[in-house]
């Protein structure tokens, strides 16, 4: 009788375990179905290029075979030095990005702390952070010349309008019930500030800085190919002018890894910083 | 002028601070630095030209012959530009947003282009339609693509499900319940993605003829910056940038005089 019993719960735990299982395999299936599917989309349209080109219906000069770019983006390390154009533009991107914080922060916290600037500014900033700023870079080469100066000063004002919106939007949004606590502790304007405010504010500071740091790229990378210097956008710029389109296709294609991997990084950062 | 302390739980009130009076102030005070720099003699006089240069420039622009046969070519890339690139985003959205397996599948490469510098494919462009206008028409579709379609993507999903049960309910065809119930339920992400997609349009064929073309607003900023003609290079660019934040504000004004109704 006790053997039975053991038998039927052991075999509802198999049934239970099963189950389990298969919801798992089908969680899991569901999860990957998408992705192969869009895996199996790019991989079939990579073939349909190579064969095209192949049999002469895509000329090779405009759109080389997805071999060919591979070939060129192994090129692109050797020959043009790929790992050195990308850690100019890292450069350029970070020292725009590094500046537009240590400006864009204290703006946004003067734009809050003073009623007068932040009435009379705030809505300016918020112009000009819809306002097409990359148009300018006439301008810029005719002040600062052809060099980094150009593409990091452009990459700075394109970059500090969000890190000033948010900067503000974020002090200002701090809930009053922690200001509350605060006075009820006794805490002074600096330590309020210190230990309420800006902690409180800080995952939306960190929205801006990421929305910041990808505008400076996006602007680093458009402006060195525009002027023709710097990192990647000149690499791109000169194998166009050379006719190198495999390797023009390849530094394309890296610009748009990097620039996935910069989203990635900065989303994930700013999601560790965000609460819950 | 005393500075408020912000800090504290008090409803926001009217003060009585002089905002208009502020701005004018600041405006003359850059407007003063600018004419203090051009007359100063310390930086080079045809890269900070005076600005009653400008204006004399731009007054002699703005009733030439020439500028309207650019502004023209311009606009009439951005418009189209601006048609194709809408309108494929709303057809890829509406498809991401109605099919979620679409969307699992392929939504993520779109949200990896989207913040891709888009500039960054204009030689391809180049190659593929030349240096006349259906380069620029290109670029600029392509960069209000984006915009668009992820828009229009998120909007599909939140169309209210009792919309949709009820067009079910009444055996609505497909094109019924585009037409009938999607379409007016994507009114605000549509006018967010033409708002964004026109500005983004407007960059993208603007520095696709600043890069390269034979005619257009860029053209003609680029022929005067080889030319050193800094004045004129000025004045067309304050007519690009008011271009840029016209178009924006109206496109603002127009869906939000739709949504009052």
């Amino acid at each position: 009788m006790a053997e039975q019993a053991q038998q039927a719960a052991s075999g509802r735990a198999r049934t239970g375990a099963g189950r389990r299982a298969v919801a798992q395999w089908a969680g899991t299936h569901r999860r990957l179905a998408p992705l192969l599917t869009g895996l199996a989309t790019i991989a079939v349209l990579l073939v349909l290029w190579e064969g095209f080109v192949a049999i002469g219906w895509w000329s090779k000069l405009i759109a080389p075979a997805p071999s060919a770019i591979a070939d060129g983006f192994a090129a692109l390390f050797e020959e043009e030095g790929l790992a050195v154009r990308f850690l100019q533009t890292f450069g350029e991107t970070a020292a725009a990005a590094l500046l537009a914080i240590a400006a864009g922060v204290p703006v946004g916290l003067w734009l809050h702390r003073s009623r007068w600037a932040g009435r009379a500014y705030f809505n300016w900033v918020a112009s000009i952070a819809a306002a097409p700023i990359v148009l300018l870079y006439p301008l810029f080469l005719v002040i600062f010349g052809r060099n980094a100066a150009t593409i990091v000063a452009m990459s700075v004002c394109t970059g500090i309008t969000s890190i000033i919106l948010k900067t503000k939007e974020g002090l200002d949004g701090t809930r009053p019930v922690l200001i509350d606590v605060g006075r009820s502790f006794g805490l002074s304007r600096s330590q309020l500030f210190w230990k309420i405010m800006f902690p409180a504010a800080v995952p939306t500071i960190a929205t801006g800085v990421r929305l910041g740091v990808i505008y400076c790229l996006i602007s680093v990378v458009g402006i060195e190919f525009l002027i023709n210097f710097g990192g990647l956008g000149e690499l791109i710029d000169d194998l166009a002018d050379r006719w190198e389109t495999p390797m023009m296709f390849g530094a394309i294609l890296f610009v748009m890894l990097t620039s996935v991997g910069f989203f990635w990084v900065t989303e994930k950062v700013e999601k560790w910083l965000r609460p819950m | 002028m005393a500075e408020t302390d912000v800090i504290g739980t008090a409803a926001p009130r009217r003060s009585a601070v002089p905002v208009g009076r502020i701005r004018i102030v600041t405006i003359l005070g850059l407007w003063a630095a600018w004419e203090l720099a051009a007359a100063s003699g310390l930086l080079y006089a045809g890269v900070v030209p005076s600005s009653f240069k400008i204006v004399a420039a731009l007054a002699h622009e703005i009733v030439s012959a020439g500028f309207y046969w650019n502004l023209e070519f311009t606009l009439m890339e951005v418009l189209v530009s601006l048609a194709i690139g809408c309108v494929a985003g709303l057809a890829v959205g509406f498809v991401l947003g109605a099919y979620q397996f679409a969307a699992a599948s392929y939504e993520r490469y779109l949200q990896y282009m989207a913040p891709t510098p888009k500039i960054v494919f204009l030689p391809v462009l180049l190659v593929l339609f030349g240096v006349g206008p259906g380069s620029k028409i290109a670029m600029g579709a392509l960069s209000c693509f984006f915009p668009m379609a992820l828009s229009v993507a998120a909007g599909v999903r939140l169309v209210d499900p009792v919309l949709l049960r009820v067009g079910r309910s009444f055996n609505l065809t497909t094109a019924q319940m585009i037409r009938m119930i999607y379409l007016p339920a994507l009114v605000p992400p549509i006018a967010t993605g033409l708002r964004i997609g026109l500005g983004v349009a407007l960059v993208g064929c603007l520095l696709a003829e600043l890069k390269m073309s034979n005619r257009g607003l860029g053209f003609m900023i680029m022929q005067y910056y080889a030319q050193f003609r800094t004045p004129q290079m000025y004045a067309i660019l304050i007519v690009m940038f008011v271009i840029a934040v016209l178009a924006n504000t109206l496109v603002a004004r127009v869906f939000r005089l739709r949504g009052q109704r």
